[in-house]
């Protein structure tokens, strides 16, 4: 019996069944308990459980960053939620000096138990500050976990595995999926930390995709089959610890990569991925590994620039088939009509 | 205060000055390979605060933290194996003087960049607050401190859910060699900045244990009843450079009568002779103390210095927890 549910209402789910089982689970953030409920994440929540335990905050990320943090050094599990990425920069201090490094320079004594929730905005004139995505500088620092989910089912699985997690975790939600449908069982159930897994299996290229990339590997894949091509998408799920061997297999078997991540090119996750194939499995590859991210520019606001801005799977069909010596002509025209590129659905009329 | 709590407050302090002095003396042997930053000439602050406290309460701290970590009753063996770099260390070795830890008497942590452990302190009580505990947090920094934004967020914060911490800034005017003048508006007290949040705020002096202790008594009782959060200004100073074992007031970012001038105004000396002359300890008691004091630091330097390095395995461990 297949339950779909939207990814914003698993996310919902899993901070609710988690909040009801321990009590020391509590979530805080700007607007939290409005009447938007973070794009429905968060709706219902503070009837549910109080104010004392679903927190509006001040506008303080950098010294919330630090409360929730003395707050898990004597037993609470804080989950923050920033509506966009871009405003967790305030509070980079506390993140990267502070909760990555307890456990560590205190000799592992305490570790820090908290999620921070991210929500990575996109089209709509979102521009510069309201669409970055850092999962790479998270990434980068010893001592954080990054998670980026893609499916509904994956989104509450890994929540709540997240959240049970006793390391600091960067969960990074990609607006433009909160309102994809999937399969998701009732109750608690978890997808582990460090597990990536195969969305679609193939032998000619492998795609391994972060988050909304994911998406557009999948139809990429479909656009592929006209073509004779079959590709593996690897929905990566899991940044931080990286399942290299599950990408490593799958590049093994298909002989060619196609790194595709929601960052931007230079210096991004994309990097890491084909640096650890190139160390690893250069003998396997057919041709040159190929990164599909973002151009190193901002994001301009108008819809006429942004939607030459994305990578889109048309991008990664052309990147295929160039692999496979056809035509790196974009098959079709980017646009999709008659759904405007700036949206990620007809659903989607403005403006947050 | 009883003749009890003074003494204890007294040789507190004592113990202090004679870990620092050890510690100032032993550094250019090279063996204590991280930065130190000397709490001598600050002692009364750290003592007096935490004289106010039970084993359970909690203290967060900054770069300038061996005072606070040992008035709040801190292993001190852990703490010397730490400066040596051993596996016995508080930290394991991972962490130097500048992270410092003991959580068995709720020394919760002390790290280094300034302003960092003052919303975690909020959050310690925030969360003491959830669980219905009834400790209170001391959090400790500099002057410096309160122009990081970090300050303002975590009092605003404090504030707003009426939170059991007190906040203790030790104002001893430099940060490094920036005098504060240079930093902060003139004619605009510290504690007064702080009032502008609407937190209680005193100013005290910083080298007068008894004061400090009254003043933090008052805070601390306070937050424990549910009252809030109290801010404490107490101007000190620290004899020694900012970081390292050495005198140098040679450099001329301050001057040597300036010195002199709080070298008059030694806590210990100033607590003594007001014990000895109220009868509340006589020579021979004091002797007594330092002798003791003396073979404890003693053993301290020889179990840090006998104590074995971390194993190469150790690197990558305590990265995650399970």
């Amino acid at each position: 019996m297949n339950r779909e549910v939207r990814f914003f209402q698993a996310i919902n789910e899993a901070i609710d069944l988690c909040m009801e089982k321990d009590p020391s689970v509590y979530i805080m953030g700007l607007g939290v308990p409005d009447p938007s409920g973070v794009f429905g994440t968060t709706l219902g929540l503070q009837k549910k459980y109080g104010s004392v335990r679903v927190m509006d905050m001040p506008l303080s990320e950098n010294g919330m960053t630090g409360v929730a943090i003395g707050s898990a050094l004597v037993g609470m599990r804080p989950i923050m939620t920033h509506q966009r990425g871009d405003f967790a920069l305030l509070a980079m201090e506390q993140i990267v000096n502070q909760a990555a490094n307890w456990y560590y320079m205190f000799g592992g004594q305490k570790s820090i138990p908290l999620v921070i929730r991210m929500v990575i905005g996109r089209g709509w004139g979102q521009g510069t500050q309201h669409s970055q995505s850092f999962q790479a500088w998270f990434a980068h620092v010893p001592g954080l976990k990054v998670v980026m989910p893609t499916t509904p089912y994956d989104a509450k699985g890994l929540l709540i595995a997240s959240i049970e997690d006793n390391n600091p975790v960067i969960f990074i939600e990609h607006r433009w999926l909160h309102n994809i449908t999937g399969h998701v069982p009732e109750g608690t159930y978890r997808t582990p930390l460090g597990q990536a897994r195969v969305a679609r299996e193939g032998t000619d290229v492998t795609i391994a995709a972060t988050s909304y990339m994911t998406i557009e590997a999948l139809r990429a894949a479909e656009m592929l089959v006209k073509d004779g091509i079959s590709a593996e998408v690897v929905d990566i799920r899991t940044l931080k610890p990286l399942d290299e061997k599950l990408i490593l297999d799958s590049v093994r078997k298909t002989g060619r990569l196609i790194a595709a991540d929601i960052g931007w090119k230079m210096v991004g996750f994309s990097a890491e991925i084909v640096a650890r194939i190139a160390e690893e499995a250069l003998n396997d590859l057919k041709c040159p590994p190929i990164r599909v991210a973002l151009p190193d520019c901002p994001t301009p606001t108008t819809p006429a620039l942004a939607n030459r801005y994305y990578p889109l799977a048309v991008h990664i069909v052309a990147t295929a088939r160039k692999m496979l010596g056809l035509s790196a002509d974009l098959p079709v025209s980017p646009d999709r009509t008659p759904v405007p590129l700036d949206v990620p659905d007809m659903s989607f009329t403005g403006p947050f | 205060m009883e003749s009890e709590a003074l003494k204890r407050l007294y040789c507190v302090m004592f113990q202090i000055r004679m870990i620092e002095e050890k510690i100032a003396e032993l550094y250019s042997e090279q063996e204590m390979r991280c930065p130190v930053h000397l709490s001598i000439g600050q002692e009364a602050v750290a003592a007096g605060v935490c004289a106010n406290l039970s084993r359970d309460d909690y203290v967060l701290s900054t770069h300038r933290s061996h005072g606070h970590y040992l008035a709040k009753g801190g292993n001190l063996k852990a703490m010397m194996a730490e400066f040596y770099g051993k596996v016995t260390g508080c930290s394991k070795g991972k962490g130097g003087s500048m992270h410092l830890v003991d959580f068995s008497v709720g020394f919760l942590g002390a790290t280094p960049v300034v302003g960092s452990t003052i919303p975690i302190a909020v959050g310690v009580a925030m969360g003491t607050v959830m669980r219905g505990g009834q400790q209170v947090t001391v959090v400790f920094f500099g002057d410096a401190a309160v122009e990081e934004g970090v300050f303002h967020e975590s009092v605003n914060f404090a504030m707003l859910k009426k939170l059991p911490v007190v906040f203790v800034c030790e104002n001893n005017f430099y940060s490094v060699y920036s005098h504060i003048s240079i930093r902060q508006p003139k004619d605009r007290e510290i504690f007064e900045l702080s009032k502008g949040h609407g937190i209680e705020s005193y100013q005290g002096d910083g080298n007068d244990a008894i004061q400090v202790y009254n003043l933090a008594e008052r805070a601390i009782c306070k937050a424990r009843q549910g009252g809030g959060p109290t801010f404490l200004e107490f101007k000190t100073y620290r004899w020694r450079e900012h970081c390292g074992p050495n005198y140098d007031n040679q450099l001329g970012y301050r001057t040597e009568n300036e010195f002199q001038a709080w070298r008059q105004r030694c806590p210990i000396e100033r607590l003594e002779k007001h014990l000895l002359k109220e009868g509340i300890l006589c020579n021979q008691d004091i002797d007594r103390m330092v002798s003791r004091l003396k073979a404890e630091v003693e053993d301290a330097v020889v179990f840090a210095k006998v104590s074995p390095f971390p194993e190469e395995h150790l690197i990558l461990e305590h990265i995650f927890a399970p």
